[in-house]
């Protein structure tokens, strides 16, 4: 008996230790073949984890597998604060000098920081290799290269940012014709008086940044689409008097909105337009996604058009792919980027995201009915590039102009003190 | 010195791993955050070396210093410190006096008001969004919207959203959060007073008054030093429920934490350093004394 509980003692630390030297071995073994593969694969860093987002990802991945069966894909998707989650671990791995094989990020001036930091590589080679100069707009290359030329990213979408939503039974109620084309944004302003003196709320926002987005659009809209680009490359004066009337239109639409903006996101401000607690709300088109989430149809559930006094203009803002300085498989992320460009890419991609091709060769027919007439304006229009979404600054500056925005619609500072901030954030 | 290295060693040996890693991880990190707040380090460039970064001493200190923006932040930082820690105290105070008499069902009440305290800042900071809604009137919902259901609608505000003192309406849910943990510490400071005091002033012809004043108080003090100091550098080190109720660009709410926090992710590392090396001057003097005061009375 005695023996035998010796014997199952040592059987069972044998068995125990044989475990253990297999796992190791299995550990080694994966490890090795895990190295092998490594040229054929590519790490794709974003932060579409869910939703719409991440339909459109896998859309596109499995156009990747189409076109490149031989690179592995490794999702890198970083969830959480639209984002920031994602800019704060990509803004550590890439200081730490391990950056992932290809990271996404918002077209335009948001990747100053990247490039002075020399984090990522100028891929404008890729653009005549993948023929992309011609497919894209030349307005969109004219806005995406840096003075010198140079090109750091390919968009793979582009949403318009100058949309302003409304809810037509709203309207109808208050005797407002929802059909009507407001030439600027004055006129506008006096139909919101309507609204307001009727006791609905006019105009719904959200927390800064979509404050900051009306702020932009009230700018393009009162300034045009020439002096708003001027406000960027310093040939507006932000001081000036055209800038003065800019701000005071913005500080009466501020006036007709909700109370509880601040503690807002954009959904919740969109959702008081679908639910007709407000008349109209200013957002980007990605809006379109919750109209059509609940089942309403554009043109009479809901209806969509430029921001009075900027029609003819699309203010674009792109999620784009880079190359990063030292990616540990640059052919895997050349592949990656290859998709992310093709015709075949782009389309898959924005069907699922919503979205619509920075290509101007897709074909309308494939796409929703808001999505057509945002790929003809885009063909049509002139481009300018969206502040609040990172195309028209650096970081550094959008930060800035959202703490001197906030510190205005809370009532801290008055139009002259907001202007005077302005003017110095714009300065850097 | 052979003996004394022999006396000396082995505790030293077993004392080196935690010493080297505090050595390293704390005070190591906080010469190169302090070193990092003394450059001109505001852009990701000089971040990685691409651009320099020269020294500029104490510059950047003077810059926020000098500064409306951060100026409101401190302010708003003194008025949740100073309303927090008197809504904890008194709120903890009072619950523990009353446990403190023979009740019914004391260890339920202990359990209800302790319970909050399980609930992170980030969970219970999204409830709160919701009751401290800034609507009135007919939009109105949470908080408001109960003001109008019993009649009180005079008592209407727009909580966190007004501009001078809307950080003390984020200060409420803290103190809901905390004074259950105030309470146990004075509990247990009620509960460490032997009767015997209590009988022998009854048998002096004390007050019940008197009784508080000259012998219950004297004993709660280090109890209620403890809790003042454990609350106060919660509350300098406030973030997580600020930023799940307001966000970090909301000015009314901005707190040096939520500077901080602006400025690295604009890739100001110096700035940022330099507001992190503020808060911890400022919870030092805070704490430091109430150290040597600890450290005093054991020596005694």
């Amino acid at each position: 008996m005695r023996l035998n509980r010796r014997m199952t003692a040592t059987v069972a630390t044998a068995a125990v230790l044989g475990l253990t030297l297999a796992a190791c071995g299995g550990g080694n073994t994966d490890g090795d073949t895990g190295g092998e593969g490594g040229g054929n694969q590519v790490e794709v860093f974003t932060w579409w984890a869910a939703g719409s987002e991440k339909a459109g990802l896998d859309a596109l991945v499995g156009e990747f597998e189409t076109q490149h069966p031989d690179i592995e894909f490794v999702n890198g998707a970083v969830a959480g604060g639209a984002g920031s989650a994602a800019k704060d671990l990509l803004q550590t791995r890439l200081q730490a000098q391990d950056p992932p094989d290809t990271f996404q990020a918002h077209a335009g001036m948001e990747l100053q920081d990247y490039i002075d930091a020399a984090q990522i590589e100028d891929v404008s080679d890729l653009y005549d290799e993948f023929g992309l100069t011609d497919a894209f707009p030349a307005d969109l290359v004219d806005r995406l290269s840096s003075d010198d030329g140079a090109i750091y990213s390919i968009p793979s979408n582009i949403h318009r940012a100058n949309v302003v939503w409304a809810n037509p039974t709203v309207l109808e109620e208050n005797d407002i014709d929802p059909e009507a084309e407001y030439a600027d944004l004055d006129a506008w302003i006096a139909d919101l008086e309507k609204l307001d003196a009727a006791g609905v709320t006019p105009l719904s926002v959200g927390t800064t940044w979509t404050q900051v987005h009306l702020l932009e659009t009230v700018l393009l809209a009162s300034l045009g689409a020439e002096a708003y680009n001027g406000l960027w490359d310093g040939s507006t004066d932000w001081e000036g008097a055209e800038v003065i009337a800019a701000l005071e239109s913005f500080e009466t639409l501020m006036g007709f909105t909700n109370d509880d903006r601040d503690g807002l996101d954009w959904p919740e401000a969109t959702q008081m337009v679908i639910d007709g607690s407000a008349a109209f709300n200013v957002m980007g088109d990605w809006a379109v996604a919750a109209f059509e989430e609940q089942d309403k149809a554009l043109g009479t559930d809901f209806t969509a058009a430029p921001v009075p006094g900027t029609d003819g203009t699309f203010d674009f803002l792109a999620d784009s792919f880079t190359l990063p300085v030292g990616a540990p498989h640059p052919d895997g992320a050349k592949a990656w980027l290859e998709t992310v460009g093709s015709l075949e890419g782009q389309v898959a991609f924005n069907q699922a995201k919503g979205s619509i091709p920075a290509r101007t060769d897709a074909d309308p027919a494939d796409f929703s009915e808001y999505q057509q007439t945002a790929i003809e304006s885009f063909s049509n229009d002139t481009i300018v590039s969206s502040l609040a979404h990172g195309a028209a600054t650096p970081v550094a500056t959008l930060n800035a102009i959202s703490d001197a925005t906030s510190k205005f619609t809370t009532g801290a500072s008055d139009l002259a003190g907001f202007q005077s901030e302005l003017a110095a954030a714009a300065q850097g | 010195m052979l003996n004394k290295l022999r006396r000396l060693g082995p505790p030293l040996l077993l004392l080196a791993p935690s010493l080297i890693l505090v050595g390293v991880f704390v005070y190591g990190l906080i010469a190169a955050n302090f070193t990092t707040s003394l450059t001109d380090n505001h852009t990701a460039a000089q971040a990685t070396g691409q651009e320099p970064a020269v020294f500029v001493w104490f510059t950047n200190y003077l810059d926020l210093l000098a500064s409306e923006d951060f100026q409101h932040s401190l302010m708003n930082l003194v008025l949740y410190t100073v309303v927090f820690l008197a809504g904890t105290m008194v709120m903890g105070f009072l619950w523990a006096w009353m446990l403190d008499k023979p009740v019914k069902g004391e260890g339920l009440f202990r359990s209800v008001y302790l319970f909050p305290m399980a609930v992170s800042f980030v969970a219970s900071g999204v409830v709160w969004r919701w009751l401290l809604n800034s609507n009135q009137d007919e939009q109105a919902s949470g908080l408001n919207r109960l003001f109008q259901m019993v009649g009180l609608d005079a008592l209407q505000n727009n909580w966190w959203n007004n501009v001078t003192f809307g950080i003390i309406a984020i200060a409420i849910p803290a103190i809901w959060q905390l004074s259950g943990y105030v309470m146990a510490l004075f509990l247990a400071g009620f509960r460490g007073i032997p009767n015997e005091l209590r009988e022998a002033a009854r048998m002096d012809g004390a007050s019940e008054w008197k009784l508080y004043r000259y012998v219950l108080f004297p004993q709660l003090s280090p109890v209620a030093l403890s809790a003042l100091i454990i609350i106060g550098h919660m509350s300098l080190k406030a973030f997580d429920l600020i930023m799940s109720i307001s966000k970090p660009a909301n000015y009314q709410t901005k707190v040096p934490a939520v500077d901080m926090f602006v400025f690295k992710s604009s890739f100001d590392y110096a700035n940022a350093a330099a507001v992190g090396s503020i808060l911890l001057i400022i919870v030092a003097l805070v704490i430091v004394p109430y150290l040597i005061r600890t450290n005093r009375e054991e020596k005694r």
